[in-house]
């Protein structure tokens, strides 16, 4: 006999889709099949449930390269000691475990007078930086599902990196005032390649690869009917900048969709402001928002937690005992190449694979530990490596979708025996750092 | 005025924040007063002369004090932060937020300067006889107060977001700037003797910017309005006027549209100057090649510290990819 779960949560994207049905077997330690989700959505879920190749115990490198297995108490005592007697630890990642797990992690960032930084700080940081100065026109995706007829995929592919969301929110379902669905929409997308997303797309806007931000000025002068200097504006014919912008304001409710693609390229933050500026500007015409791709599914909860207990979303320095907040000064990145920080924590996140291959080295010569399911690029250079279980998988908690809605993740099976959730794991040293201190 | 005279004689193994070290928090002290004052590595607290020699004395005030600030000071921020008079002398290099929220007085820098220097400035000189890195006269995360009086004097270049959100005082660089120049000004002068990269004054509303070289790449919301005579450093010039950033909404002035304004000599400003990215040399000469091996010798830059110094040397933009083929060439 097999049980189904339902309505379980996909702990892979900011998409965060809650349509899943997971099928296990009667036990409820192996999982048969998922249904509803995309490939990767349900490999991550039937990768969880095989644990013949998952590491189960803590382990610690050795001098000649190799690992050794030691108890998750010696795997505690090193992290407290290494976060306690450190002058700027930096707690990095947050993004791939719950909010109850991040909460705790803040808590021992504040006693150890500790850097917290998420993957904002690879992908949507600038963002937030952007949001900061000029503030957010936004909805959630069910708003854009049921309203929502003309759509800009901005530097983003979500046929690949959100393979559900184009179904789900806002290519191709039918909603309350959007029953013929594709038919009734507009698609309109910025990319210099052209992509899987781009092929859907009724106008496919090539901009200059680096030049997103003159063209987002140049859409937000011809919305306001503005002359514009030269024929050709970012790599796109000026004819059909106007013609966008008229597509824009002729609809009656748009939503700008950006993804890394312009996050991260040159301009950084200036071209969020500029797209948020965007969205303000066409305001004035119809009813638009804008939403970040959030990559991680819990990255947006991360800079949430963050918000509410230190005021700001990532790069947070906590080592004089109050928070401060500049990216550019108090990001890990910068911190790691600059050789600011002299321990590294890192808990969801994978910085081995996505940093600068300057701050891998860096973090291959400090005291350092990796909290992770997985063996990883950072678990392979960390002093410690400590696996937990999975969290949407194997441990329930509270995440946040890419819309800022939050949503309960679900456990569908149980761990491998003798395994540590996230947050038992940073309760436990959260208590040993309290006694290092108070002695 | 009395001269207070700091040596570095310890190099930290962190970075130092000395926001400390200011002709106001020196006034008014003996030299053992001043070595008790407090500085900040990470999370630990330290004294002034745990890593500094201190000799003189503070004046009666702030603006009887002068600071010298002597020895290898590249790791060590916050100096002459908020500081409302008297006058600072750095011999070597800073890191960040020196002169930052300075409101009077003067600092004078021999070397290079890092990021966030003289942000939320709005008052005083501050003069850096090298270079400064990103968001000089810039503002802080979050403020839409960027440098609102005073004068910033760079005699080399300077990084990318330069004087965003600025809204007074004036900007003097002697060399390049980095991308993305006077970004969301609303008032103010800045003077590029060199090269502008691009984005000049994106999302701009008020104020003026002199480019004496070339425009990288104008902004297409942009408008060119005419030529006009305009008196710069003591002499009458004509330049090429552009307005904008026509994307933004403009404040109204007895019934006249404010826009913000970039000029640029019309010698330079051809038709073509504005439209077309500038050709600038991609590659180096032998000499040039040996040149940079010889600067990075058994060391390991980055790409990005590579391409600046070729960029800053000798003015060639190469490709990352270029300078990856630099970097595998000094390893050989």
């Amino acid at each position: 006999m097999s049980k189904t779960i339902t309505d379980v949560i996909c702990p892979f994207c900011g998409t965060l889709c809650d349509d899943l049905s997971v099928v296990t077997d009667d036990e409820g330690k192996k999982i048969l099949s998922v249904e509803n989700a995309c490939a990767i959505g349900a490999e991550k879920f039937l990768h969880a449930s095989d644990h013949s190749h998952r590491v189960t115990r803590p382990r610690r490198l050795q001098e000649d390269g190799s690992f050794v297995d030691i108890t998750y108490e010696e795997a505690i005592e090193y992290t407290a000691q290494m976060l306690a007697n450190a002058k700027k630890p930096s707690m990095y990642g947050w993004s791939s475990t719950n909010c109850e797990s991040q909460s705790v992690g803040h808590e021992i960032a504040e006693l150890c007078g500790a850097l917290v930084d998420n993957t904002a700080a690879v992908c949507h940081g600038t963002t937030l930086v952007a949001v900061q100065n000029v503030g957010i026109p936004s909805c959630t995706l069910g708003e854009v599902k049921n309203r929502a007829d003309r759509i800009i995929f901005w530097g983003s592919n979500p046929a690949h990196g959100h393979p559900r969301h184009m179904s789900r929110y806002s290519i191709f379902p039918r909603g309350y005032f959007t029953g013929k669905g594709q038919k009734q929409r507009k698609i309109i997308v910025v990319d210099p390649r052209c992509t899987d997303t781009s092929s859907l797309a009724d106008v496919h806007l090539q901009v200059e690869q680096g030049q997103d931000y003159e063209l987002l000025q140049a859409l937000r002068a011809a919305v306001r009917g503005q002359e514009l200097t030269g024929d050709i504006i970012a790599g796109v014919p000026k004819e059909k900048v106007y013609e966008a912008a008229e597509m824009l304001k002729s609809g009656r409710f748009g939503v700008i969709f950006f993804g890394m693609g312009v996050t991260q390229s040159l301009g950084k933050d200036h071209n969020i402001d500029a797209a948020i500026m965007l969205t303000n500007d066409l305001n004035n015409y119809t009813k638009f928002s804008i939403i970040a791709m959030r990559g991680h599914y819990n990255v947006t909860g991360s800079g949430q937690v963050l918000g509410w207990q230190f005021g700001f979303p990532y790069s947070v320095d906590l080592s004089r005992g109050f928070a401060r907040y500049n990216p550019g000064e108090t990001g890990t990145i910068e911190l790691l190449k600059r050789k600011e920080i002299d321990a590294m924590f890192v808990l969801g996140s994978d910085p081995g694979a996505h940093f600068p291959m300057q701050c891998v080295k860096e973090i291959s010569k400090l005291p350092s530990v990796a909290i992770d399911p997985h063996i990883t690029p950072t678990s392979a250079i960390c002093k410690v490596h400590v696996p937990v279980a999975f969290v949407g998988v194997e441990v329930g908690g509270n995440c946040y979708r890419m819309d800022n809605v939050p949503i309960e993740s679900r456990k569908v099976v149980e761990p491998p025996e003798g395994m540590m959730t996230d947050q038992q794991f940073l309760e436990g040293v959260l208590k040993r750092v309290k006694e290092l201190k108070a002695n | 005025m009395d001269i207070v005279k700091l040596t570095l004689n310890k190099i930290p193994d962190l970075y130092i924040e000395a926001e400390n070290i200011t002709p106001d928090h020196f006034a008014g002290k003996t030299a053992q007063q001043i070595g008790e004052l407090h500085l900040h590595l990470g999370n630990t607290t330290a004294k002034i002369s745990d890593y500094f020699s201190v000799e003189g004395k503070g004046g009666q005030t702030a603006a009887d004090t002068k600071i010298i600030v002597a020895g290898d000071t590249t790791k060590v921020k916050y100096i002459g932060m908020k500081m409302t008079a008297g006058e600072i002398e750095v011999q070597g290099n800073t890191d960040m937020y020196t002169a930052a929220w300075m409101s009077g007085g003067k600092i004078h820098v021999k070397g290079n300067v890092d990021s966030f220097c003289a942000i939320g400035m709005t008052g005083g000189e501050f003069i850096v006889d090298g270079n400064a890195k990103n968001y000089l006269a810039a503002s802080y995360r979050g403020d839409w107060r960027g440098m609102q009086g005073g004068k910033v004097t760079v005699k080399g270049n300077a990084g990318s977001d330069t004087a965003t959100f600025m809204n007074g005082g004036t900007i003097d660089i002697g060399g390049n700037v980095d991308v993305h120049l006077g970004t969301h000004a609303e008032g103010g002068k800045i003077i590029v003797r060199g090269n502008a990269k691009g984005r000049v004054g994106g999302q701009m509303v008020k104020g003026d910017i002199f480019v004496l070289g070339q425009v990288e790449r104008m902004m297409p919301s942009y408008i060119y309005k005419a030529d006009e005579e305009v008196e710069l450093d003591g002499k009458k010039q004509i330049f090429q006027v552009w307005i904008g950033d026509m994307g933004e909404r403009h404040a109204k002035r007895k019934g006249e549209i404010i826009y913000g304004k970039i000029y640029i000599p019309t010698e330079i400003a051809t038709e073509k100057a504005y439209a077309d990215v500038v050709e600038k040399k991609k590659k180096l000469s032998d000499k040039q090649l040996d040149q940079v091996k010889e600067a990075f010798r058994d060391q390991e830059p980055t790409v990005q510290q590579v391409r600046t110094y070729i960029y800053d040397t000798f003015d060639v933009d190469m490709k990352p990819m270029q300078v990856s083929r630099v970097i595998s060439g000094l390893k050989r």
